[in-house]
């Protein structure tokens, strides 16, 4: 099962990569969502996949007595989806102010901070 | 196993012992900076409160990061694990040396824009959270300097993103937001790659603490190898794009020149160098064979930072954009440190971060006075300053000096002793770009000092005469919100100049601290370590 979901995480890395190399924001953002998603499965994986145990712990026992299910990268997984699900909220509500001041979604147009046509400084004294 | 569960021996699993009552002191910069944050958010309508209840907090901040620091020296290194659980399951916060210096600067530069912005930052930008957002800034940068478990790390880093996020756009002009998404996407790209190496990382080990990671790759055959070698390079990417190295380093002259120049004070002074704080701990203490592996990949990283940074500031007519590239100069620097990797040249590293924190900040912050003076951050506009504050112009010589590693400042002790090491280790090449790199920051330092300081007025003055430039000053010049903050970082720089010793004995430590990390794991670990 591990290989396949590999397989998976490869094929989000390889979307998210390809919509990062767009010049669109939007893409751009939709990439980052994707990658964000690729990285939570890349942990998940990590933790070792396991059939429907649950890891709890009998009455009467202080450890569980087979195999379990590996309760800590959801615990990163959840902080981890938090974080990255904020952040691209913020970045979409970015780039469309970006996009309502600066006219453009296109990367290559976004010149206001580093004009294209920067004077040098001053040569002589 | 069998028993009843009322015998159960929690000392398997839980420090039973009470925390000694200093030992609080470890989570004290988070909890400060996130009770100031949440109380100033509360009250951001008060506009009027909101400057003395930040500068009050991170007042508060600096003192608790003193007495850290102090207790640390006293003591040792601390640990102090979340919930009492042994290590290495509960989240521990470890404090050695180098974590508490760097938190310690840190909180002293947030302290000096704090008060500086209670001059230039007007009240919407209060409204609208600037003291939130600076504070809860230093809980991210404290708690990352602080944090003793790697994922945790990552959370640090985050919180103190998304506070760097609200600070850029605060104020919501054109500029702002454009170079708010160039700084945004790359970096939010950067923490992604470290969480992917942190989540490799743990499917190797199976363990997020720094103290058991650093055991547990030191007891491999081959620790340079394989998957190792794979979640070091991304990591090494990862803080490369937080530090602003060559190649990664182009989000922040694109977007370090748009903010309030506070704000851009705070970036300059800070972020990078927790990028940098990340890259040593990482591969100093957790990866030192993956470090030697790269070493050779660093030092060219770190030479063309250098000179990509010297070159880009030569470059430069607008003041915040060259002190952009003079902070991608000082990474290089610090980078020069962690390629050679002993424990000097570690020390020189930590040095020239506390070097660096202090000055770019005191920089922008000079860089706002200068537009207060003349209304411009041109060079080719900018002109008769020594004339309107001859002390002033001397203040921006010290720096100048300081940032280019001239003698007597603070910049001058942690060149010597990296370019020591670089040659110690026989890599010429290294040492003599990080000489090259100073040679062009005096170049570029000392032009801005001409024609700001030294010309009569704007380009086209002629010799002999003056030409009163207006600026946009209303009264600010003359408050010592102003004045104090550079104050403070000046008298610094001049301190760490000319009384190193001090400093140089915390970096020693600090640095030995990550090379021999013995003390780190004892006091996660207890005796056995």
């Amino acid at each position: 099962m591990e290989t396949g979901v590999v397989v998976l995480i490869g094929l989000f890395f390889t979307v998210a990569v390809y919509l990062m190399l767009s010049k669109q924001l939007v893409r751009m953002l939709l990439g980052i969502a994707i990658l964000g998603n690729a990285v939570n499965m890349l942990i998940f994986t990590n933790g070792r996949l396991t059939r429907e145990v649950p890891p709890l712990i009998p009455d009467h026992l202080y450890m569980p007595v087979e195999t379990t299910a590996n309760p800590l990268p959801q615990a990163l997984v959840l902080t981890a989806i938090v974080i990255s699900f904020s952040f691209f909220a913020f970045l979409l509500v970015l780039a469309f102010r970006a996009y309502q001041e600066l006219g453009t979604d296109e990367v290559n147009e976004m010149r206001i901070a580093e004009p294209e046509n920067d004077q040098t400084p001053p040569q002589g004294y | 196993m069998a028993g009843s569960p009322v015998s159960v021996d929690y000392s398997q699993a839980m420090n039973l012992s009470a925390v000694p009552a200093g030992d609080w002191l470890v989570v004290a910069p988070t909890l400060i900076t996130l009770l100031g944050g949440s109380l100033c958010l509360m009250l951001r309508k008060n506009t009027d409160l909101q400057p003395k209840l930040g500068i009050g907090f991170l007042a508060l901040l600096v003192l608790a990061n003193f007495g850290l620091l102090v207790r640390v020296l006293d003591y040792g290194v601390i640990s102090m694990v979340m919930g009492s659980w042994l290590p290495p399951f509960g989240i521990a916060f470890t404090v050695d040396a180098l974590g508490a210096t760097l938190s310690l600067i840190g909180s002293i530069v947030a302290l000096c824009a704090g008060i500086y912005g209670a001059a230039s930052v007007d009240n919407t930008g209060r409204r609208y959270g600037f003291y939130p957002f600076l504070l809860l800034l230093m809980t991210g940068v404290c708690g990352a300097f602080i944090t003793g478990d790697i994922f945790n790390l990552y959370v640090w880093f985050e919180v103190l993103l998304i506070s760097s996020y609200g600070l850029l756009v605060l104020g919501n002009d054109r500029i702002q937001l454009d170079g708010a998404v160039k700084y945004g996407v790359l970096n939010l790209i950067g923490t992604n790659l470290f969480l992917i190496a942190t989540g490799l990382l743990y499917g190797i080990f199976g363990t997020l603490n720094m103290a058991d990671l650093a055991q547990k790759v030191a007891a491999l055959d081959n620790p340079a190898s394989g998957t190792l070698a794979t979640v070091a390079a991304l990591y090494f990417l990862a803080f490369a794009m937080k530090a602003a190295a060559f190649p990664v380093n182009f989000w922040l002259p694109a977007s370090y020149h748009t903010p309030n120049v506070v704000v851009s004070a705070v970036f300059a002074g800070l972020l990078t160098k927790v990028g940098v704080y990340a890259l040593i701990r990482v591969f100093v203490l957790i990866l030192p064979a993956s470090r030697g592996y790269m070493a050779d990949v660093i030092a060219l990283v770190a030479i063309a930072t250098l000179l990509t940074g010297a070159l880009g500031a030569l470059a430069q007519s607008e003041l915040r954009r060259l002190f952009g590239y003079l902070v991608i100069a000082g990474i290089g620097s610090m980078l020069a440190g962690v390629a050679v990797g002993s424990t000097l040249a570690v020390s020189g590293a930590i040095f020239y971060a506390v070097h660096s924190i202090i000055v770019m900040t005191a920089l922008y912050l000079a860089a706002g006075i200068m537009n207060l003076m003349s209304g411009s951050y041109d060079l080719r506009k900018l002109g008769g300053l020594y004339q309107k504050s001859a002390g002033f112009a001397g203040v921006f010589l010290v720096l100048g000096f300081a940032v280019s590693g001239l003698p007597p400042f603070s910049g001058f002790w942690p060149k010597v002793i990296l370019v020591d090491a670089a040659f110690q280790d026989g890599r010429a090449w290294l040492g003599a770009a990080i000489l090259v790199s100073g040679f062009l920051t005096t170049l570029a330092m000392g032009r801005v000092w001409i024609y700001a300081f030294w010309r009569g007025g704007p380009e086209g003055t002629p010799d002999g005469q003056s030409v009163a430039a207006a600026g946009t000053d209303t009264g600010q010049l003359s408050g010592a919100a102003v004045w104090l903050p550079i104050g403070i970082l000046t008298a610094l720089v001049v301190y760490f100049g000319l009384q190193p010793e001090w400093m140089l004995e915390l970096s020693t430590q600090g640095a030995t601290g990550v090379v021999e990390p013995l003390g780190y794991l004892r006091s996660v670990f207890g005796g056995e370590g």
